[in-house]
């Protein structure tokens, strides 16, 4: 119990200082390192809930896609990160009293949860104890959850089609790989002999 | 539990394949199939819409009570399907003119309605959410169609992260009512809270968030700012399908959702649609009032409209809800008419939209003038054409119910409108000719403005006839 509350605490503490860290540093690039290292420790925090699924899934779609996505960006745009910054501190007064606002409206809602026996035997999907959570998901990703899981499918194919659409452009004078073209390419196409007949440099 | 009845869901699998489908002939056939391509669609359409009346109307609960299907999602299909037909119809020779002409254009149409009927349907906070999310990122790729223009790109990004912020407050909402019930089914939640003698103020917080959320989509004021920059920004026809179908589809998921689950919390959600529907009114009337492009004046009376819709639904009555159904369908008929003179408003190969480009319409040609009379003038529901049968009976509905306030508002914020809306006929008729527009309106686009403009003409012979099925289709909702 004792390790597992301080992996607890050493995860959520990492966590926190690396998502400041995230909005705080200098430069672009150690935000996104800072944001990978943010991830990997959300991740711990799954393990420790017993949700070692949501975990590899953390591990592997926003470390693995999203962070190096963004670290491509970062490296490869050059934007001043700094010039978008300026003046985003006039914000900060407003922006701190709405938080407080909203917060305490959450605290309030947060403060009146109390987690009903019934409320327990609706849930969609039962946890037990004998299968894990991966095992789980699986069983009812294609029985009960069909139909929304197919569906997701459809919306990852449309955001492909938008992908091409939207930067997808045919170039003229683009030079491609045409391997047909280079079977059919006989010696007589590339080469010329000729006699060189001396003195005169060969042409 | 586990029922793989896939019935009610043909004409959704049907609309998928035929997407798919045509996405292939495309990809081999290059961009010049786009015509092919959009007329196949449009003909896809058409099926799905015959295999929708085949199917059984009766209350249907499918997929582990994932989807469900009645007379109120049947009728609300149809209307979906009519409107996407229209959409595809427009825009044909439209993107060809503009050199926009890809074939993915009707693909996209095609996912984004494939969404919206699932919206309709959805009877899990899963499914809407999925249904929303397919729709709302086609019509994304949509607003950002045409490349070459900065603004239509400015429309794409902020109606992407406008959005992607109002599903973030959705999503937000869902988890709260999940968390506070435990069961994310309409049913489910419904019996939860008919049983509980106060609502708890978990679900009150997640539903305002959930309405927060929809209001953006439906974009009732005050979460209504992305919608004339997006309108404006958009390739003309994208608007043309911004302004007719989505709002449909966003208002039947909203009419769902708080006559199934969230019955028990009326009270509670009254004061919020009331908020909404009077704060819509008010801005989009009075803001119309100064512009000078007729899109984003469109986008304004479309903040109106959706104030005049959410009255009825305040009304909370089956006739209440009926009418909301009968006055989103006449102003989809509306648009249609409208967006087809709009776009055939072109000089020498180039797209205008000012007001001003309409001036003495009436000498350079007269029937496109008349066609948009009668349109303006059932738009700002004069008598005794179809907008004004919309109008009485929304209002009709929370008088009915002793909202006086609002029909107040309502009445007094229609006069206003009729200012602008009266304002193009002006320009049409009395104002100074200008140059004449490029003549050769295709066929398609002379077709839905006839039709637009009989039902705006012809309604008051039949009104009957619509009234019943739509306040039939939505007593669906009141069964209990």
């Amino acid at each position: 119990m004792i390790v597992q509350a301080l992996a607890f605490y050493l995860f959520a503490g990492i966590l926190v200082v690396s998502a400041l860290m995230v909005i705080t540093a200098r430069n672009p690039v150690h935000s996104v390192l800072f944001l990978i290292l943010g991830f990997f420790n959300s991740a711990g925090l799954f393990v420790l809930l017993g949700a070692e699924f949501v975990a590899m899934i953390m591990v592997i779609v926003y470390v693995g896609a999203v962070a190096v996505l963004f670290l491509f960006v970062v490296m490869m745009l050059d934007i001043s990160f700094a010039d978008l910054r300026k003046g985003a501190m006039q914000y900060v007064p407003v922006g701190l009293l709405i938080a407080i606002v909203l917060l305490v409206e959450l605290g309030m809602v947060y403060g009146s949860w109390v987690i009903s026996p019934e409320a327990m035997e609706r849930v969609a999907a039962q946890a037990s104890a004998e299968i894990g959570n991966t095992e789980s998901i699986g069983r009812v990703i294609y029985t009960q959850f069909f139909l929304p899981f197919q569906i997701a499918g459809l919306i990852l194919f449309v955001a492909m089609i938008g992908a091409i659409v939207l930067t997808h452009r045919t170039r003229p004078g683009v030079r491609k790989q045409s391997v047909a073209e280079q079977h059919r390419r006989k010696v007589e196409d590339a080469m010329e002999i000729r006699k060189v007949t001396s003195g005169t440099g060969g042409f | 539990m586990l029922d793989f009845n896939l019935i009610p869901l043909i004409p959704e699998i049907f609309m998928a394949i035929i997407a798919m489908g045509l996405l292939i002939v495309g990809v081999f056939n290059g961009n010049d199939s786009t015509r092919v391509v959009s007329w196949a669609a449009a003909a896809g359409l058409g099926i799905a819409a015959l295999l929708l009346m085949g199917l059984d109307w009766q209350q249907t609960f499918v997929m582990s009570g994932m989807f469900t299907f009645d007379k109120f999602a049947g009728l609300l299909k149809l209307m979906i399907l009519l409107g996407l037909i229209i959409s595809i119809a427009l825009s044909v020779r439209f993107i060809k003119q503009e050199g926009m002409e890809r074939f993915e254009y009707p693909i996209l149409i095609l996912f984004a309605g494939l969404g919206m009927m699932i919206m309709v349907s959805a009877n899990n906070f899963l499914t809407l959410y999925m249904g929303l999310e397919l729709q709302s990122l086609s019509l994304y790729v949509l607003a950002a169609f045409y490349r070459n223009s900065r603004k239509s790109a400015e429309a794409g990004i902020k109606y992407f992260l406008l959005g992607a912020l109002s599903s973030g407050l959705l999503l937000f909402g869902i988890s709260l009512i999940y968390g506070f019930s435990g069961t994310l089914d309409y049913s489910m939640l419904g019996n939860a809270l008919d049983g509980m003698e106060s609502i708890p103020v978990g679900i009150t917080f997640g539903m305002v968030f959930i309405l927060a959320g929809l209001a953006f989509k439906i974009s009732a004021a005050p979460f209504h700012m992305w919608t004339p920059d997006v309108y404006e920004g958009a390739p003309s026809s994208v608007t043309a399908f911004f302004a007719m179908v989505p709002k449909l589809a966003a208002i039947g998921l909203l009419m769902r959702l708080l006559f199934v689950p969230f019955d028990a919390a009326t009270e509670q959600w009254i004061q919020i649609i009331y908020f909404l529907s009077l704060l819509s009114m008010i801005v989009g009337a009075f803001a119309a009032l100064v512009q000078t492009d007729i899109k984003r004046l469109l986008a304004y009376g479309s903040i109106a409209n959706i104030g005049y819709a959410l009255i009825g639904l305040v009304a909370a009555t089956p006739e209440g809800a009926g009418s909301v159904v009968l006055y989103m369908f006449i102003y989809m008929i509306a648009t249609a008419g409208v967006f087809a003179i709009l776009i055939s408003m072109r000089r020498g190969g180039r797209a205008f939209t000012k007001i001003e480009d309409l001036a003495g319409l009436s000498k350079t040609a007269p029937a496109m003038a008349y066609a948009m009379l009668i349109l303006m003038f059932s738009m700002a529901g004069i008598p005794p054409m179809a907008g004004f049968f919309g109008k009485l009976l929304v209002f009709n509905a929370a008088v009915d119910q002793g909202y006086y306030i609002l029909a107040t508002v309502g009445v007094v914020t229609s006069v206003v409108a009729a200012f602008y809306y009266l304002k193009i006929v002006k320009v049409m008729f009395f104002d100074e000719a200008a140059d004449a527009f490029d003549g050769g309106i295709p066929l398609a686009r002379r077709i839905i403005l006839f039709v637009s403009v009989l039902f705006a003409v012809a309604f008051i012979f039949k009104p009957a006839v619509f009234v019943e099925n739509s306040v039939n289709a939505a007593s669906a909702l009141f069964t209990e």
